[in-house]
This record gives structure tokens, sequence and C-alpha cells, in this order.
């Protein structure tokens, strides 16, 4: 067989993939968006851009989503880098592989069910209860920002900590050693030394966390109660219940289009700042 | 740095422990403890509705996750050979595929099948009259969309592991005189197998954990996780900590075989 015409074989049903799930619906969202809505919902042809200039009937999701977006990012990165630290340069290398592995697992199982477990503890009957017995008042967790926080925090820490970890890992210790040598007190080390060399595991973890909380939609709705809603609440909102697609699509292509622009200033600042270059790291 | 680190460890799965202990709890109430039962284990398991919630995910995610495995190992392995704007166009687009948030991938699904089968199906029927079939979202759009993430994941996996293989052995072999297909079945399959297999493991898990995506295109079929969500919309009950003890034990047993074979042939 030709090496060109395997290669085609071989890209055919990921390329016919790509193409009808990915750009198809893509494509399918950007032009409803300059569409109408039909009486009984749905989508009626036409050109306008109605649906772009009524954006600010939705402003609180924008609103909630720019704030608690990053906010939950930096949170996430605040608790992850020391724990990152303490795996990399710390913890007994007999162990490590095994600790990284339970930080990271957590990731991959359901969301739905880990958040719903802060129900049970944030709810009613769990610590506010616990509180109250300790005469410390009568707080109320659930259905707040904060219960939103945590949920945020714990969903996305282990995303935080495994590119912060590979940063850490590939330092160059005689570096840290060196630092030592010529009088630096431990702290002066990690700050001067160790904290800009894990900026590209920085860098990713921050991205990836930011990107996948500008969508959120789970934790949003289980542990705020409706009460602080995100985009994507807003966006089940409008396809499920109001059925407004057209405007809906908007927000949608919005959304798309404000993360886009975010995530490509952010890492040019941070390619700017570290002139190092950034590794994607998924798992 | 230890007791810090202790900390994030009970943090991260103190919430977990929650969820086992109380789905063996004899008592109704959530709240307190009151002895040990499975109970609710026979509960779940006598219940159609999570069977067949059980059943539809189970399908979905195998089938996605084979089709997006043998998909993406393709792709992964052609894309190897393939250099300029074309690769600039497939990195693009597999970027894309990963980037794109899981509620935009739902939505756009959504309104995209829904279109096209409206203006499928009068001509399906035109065509095969009374009998013809009828094209609804389904289990095929719930494999199709979940595919596609995973697809994309697969590739960027394998292509990590094909990057890091040594390029003297394909050259030995072609050297010796081994067709190309035997090359590849003989020396590359058997050294990105590991990377293949944990992406099929991760494939699993996200489709069979996926929520979001399957809220918008599962149509009238009901997959766990959007059996699970109805149900805490009424409540938390201990059938949902049963459930879900299940369903993590479930991922962690598949993660934590994906992680060892990735790590064990990393070597």
């Amino acid at each position: 067989m030709r090496p060109g015409l395997r290669t085609a074989l071989f890209l055919a049903p990921a390329t016919a993939w790509l193409l009808v799930m990915l750009v198809m619906p893509l494509v399918v969202v950007i032009v409803f968006s300059f569409g109408e809505r039909g009486a009984a919902g749905g989508y009626v042809p036409a050109f306008t851009l109605d649906n772009y200039a009524n954006l600010g009937a939705r402003w609180t999701a924008f609103r909630n989503t720019l704030t608690l977006a990053p906010l939950g990012t930096v949170l996430c990165l605040l608790i992850a880098w020391p724990l990152a630290y303490f795996l990399a340069l710390k913890a007994d290398p007999r162990w490590r592989t095994v600790l990284l592995i339970l930080v990271i697992v957590p990731f991959w199982t359901s969301l739905l069910i880990r958040s719903y477990a802060w129900i049970q503890i944030l709810g009613g009957s769990g610590l506010p209860r616990i509180i109250a017995d300790l005469g410390l008042g009568k707080p109320r967790l659930i259905n707040t920002p904060f219960a939103v926080m945590v949920g945020i925090v714990y969903g996305y820490l282990p995303l935080m900590v495994f590119p912060i970890y590979v940063a850490l890992e590939k330092l160059d210790r005689r570096l840290l050693e060196a630092s030592g040598d010529l009088g630096s007190p431990p702290w002066r080390t990690v700050l001067q030394v160790t904290l800009p060399l894990s900026m590209a595991g920085v860098a990713t973890g921050s991205m990836l966390v930011f990107i996948l909380l500008m969508g959120e939609f789970l934790v949003p709705q289980i542990l705020g109660g409706g009460k602080v809603f995100f985009v994507g609440n807003a966006l089940v909102d409008l396809f499920l219940q109001s059925r407004n697609w057209p405007f809906g699509a908007a927000v949608a292509a919005t959304l798309v289009a404000v993360m886009l622009v975010t995530v490509t200033l952010y890492m040019r600042a941070i390619r700017r700042l570290s002139g190092g270059r950034d590794d994607v790291a998924l798992m | 740095m230890r007791i810090y680190a202790i900390l994030v460890y009970l943090f991260l799965y103190i919430p977990i422990g929650i969820i086992a202990l109380f789905s063996f709890n004899a008592g109704r109430h959530a709240a307190q403890f009151t002895g040990f039962s499975l109970q609710w284990y026979g509960t779940v398991l006598s219940n159609p509705f999570v069977i067949g919630a059980l059943k539809t995910s189970v399908i979905v995610a195998l089938s996605s996750a084979a089709l997006a495995t043998l998909s993406g190992t393709l792709a992964a392995v052609a894309l190897q050979g393939v250099r300029g704007r074309m690769r600039a166009f497939y990195d693009a687009l597999i970027y894309m595929a990963v980037m794109v948030p899981g509620i935009v991938i739902g939505i756009a699904t959504l309104i995209a099948l829904v279109t096209v089968f409206d203006v499928l199906n009068p001509m399906l029927s035109g065509l095969f009259g009374e009998g013809a079939p009828r094209l609804a979202l389904g289990k095929g759009s719930l494999i199709a969309a979940h595919g596609l993430f995973t697809m994309a994941l697969v590739t960027v996996i394998v292509r990590a592991r094909l990057q890091g293989m040594d390029r003297a052995l394909l050259e030995a072999s072609s050297d010796l005189g081994a067709p190309p297909m035997r090359s590849f079945l003989q020396i590359t399959l058997p050294q990105i197998a590991p990377a293949v297999l944990a992406g099929f493991l991760l494939s699993f898990t996200f489709s069979f954990d996926d929520f979001i995506i399957a809220f918008f295109v599962a149509g009238s079929e009901t997959t766990l996780p959007i059996y699970v969500f109805s149900s805490i919309r009424r409540g938390v009950t201990p059938e949902i900590n049963a459930i879900g003890t299940m369903v993590l034990v479930a991922s962690l047993l598949t993660l934590v075989s994906a992680q060892v074979i990735l790590r064990r042939r990393a070597r």
C-alpha cells in the first residue's frame, strides 16, 4: 500500500468524527446564534444580532462565572502548590507514585457523586449541626457561594497538582543545593528558585482548571441550589427549559469566545514572564 | 509539610469515605449512623430503573471507548508521517475537541443532530414508506458525542508514547526487509499497547461518569449519572450513597489499572 493512501485510510475515521461531531455542531451554534426563536421554541432562520444585543439579560451568570472561576483557580493553586512541592521534593521516593496516583484518581471519578458527598457534609444535618452543637452559632453552608467554592476546589484540585508536580520533578536539584550552599534560608530558596522554575506547571494547571470552571454546571447546580449560577446553568435553562435555542447559541458562542480570549492572553503573559514552553498534561 | 499533605489527602478522601460509610447505614436518615446493613445495596440492585440506566451506561461506555480507541490510535499513528499545514489542521481540531467545554459540546451536538434529523427523517419516510427507520437522539448520539472527546484523548496519549519510541528499532526492521505493515504489527503495536489500553480505560471511565454531555444528547435514554442527578433533586437518600459507592469503586479499579499499566511499561 502506498504510504499516502495508508495515512489517509488511518485518518479517515478520526476525520469523519471530528467533522461531523465537532466542526458541524460548532458551525450550527454560530449560525443559530444569528437566528430567531420559533413560536414553540427551537429555531427560525434569520440574520439578526438581537441575541447578542440581549446578552445583558444573562449578565449575572457571566459575572458569577468570571469572578468565581478565577477565584476557584487561585484557591486550587494555593492549595495544590505546597502539596505538589511535598510530593516532588520531600516525599519518600518509594511512596511517591502511590501518593501521586491517590491525588489524580479522584479527578477521574464521577464529579456528580463527589459533589453530592458535599451535600451531606455541608447540608443542615452535617457540619452546621456539629458547629451548632459546639455552640458556635447556626451557620448556613449549603446553597451559598462558599459551598460552590468548596465543591470547585474539591473537584479540580487534582488537575492543578499534577502539572505542578511534573514541573517540580524535572527541576535540577543541584540548583536548590547551590542556593542553600550560598546561604539562602529555605523559604528564600522556595521563593526565588523553586517557585519560578515551577511556572510552566502553574500555567498549565491554572489554564486547565480555569477552562473547566468556565463551562461548569454540576457544582453550582448541586451545591449552589440555583442561587449561585454560572453560564453553564444559564445554558441548561435556555436549551432544556425555555427552549430559546438562538439566544442559548449566542450565550454558548460568547462563552467560548471569552474563554479563547482569556486563555490566549493568559498564555501570552505567562510565556513572556517565564520565557519557557508550556506542556499541556492531561492526566 | 507532611501534616499539610495529610490534611489535603483527608480533604480529598473524607467525602468519598462518608458516601461509602452511609451506604452501609441501617437507618434511613443521612445524618446519623444507626448500624451496619447491606439493605440499600439490595434496594438499588433490585430497582429496574437503576439496572436499566446501568446497562445503558455500560453499553455506551464500552462502544464509545472501543471506537474512540481504534480511531484515535490509527490517527495518532498516521499523524506521525503528517507535517505542515495538514498537521496544524489536525492539531487544531484535536486541541479543540479536548478544550471546548463539555456543556458546549452537548448543546452543539443537540441542536445540530436535531436539525439534521428533522431534514433526514421526512426523506427516509419518503424513501421507505411506513416502516422507515426514524433517526432520533439516543445511544447512538451518546456514543458519538462521548467518543469525540475520548478519541482526541487517545490520540494525545498514544502520540506521546510514539514520540518516546525508539526509531532505531523501526529502521532496523525495515533494513532487514520487513514490509511496513509487518514492522507496524511487530514493533510499533507492542510498544504503544500500554498507551492504547490506558486510553481505552480512561475513555471508558470518562463516558461512564459523564453527566453534562449525556444530559443534552441522551434523548429518551437514561444513563446512570442522569438517573443519579434526577434522584439528587428529590433529596439525599441512602440509595444514592450505595450507587455512588459502587460507581466510585468501579472507576477506582479501572483507573488504578490504567495507571499501573502506563507506569510499568513507561520505565
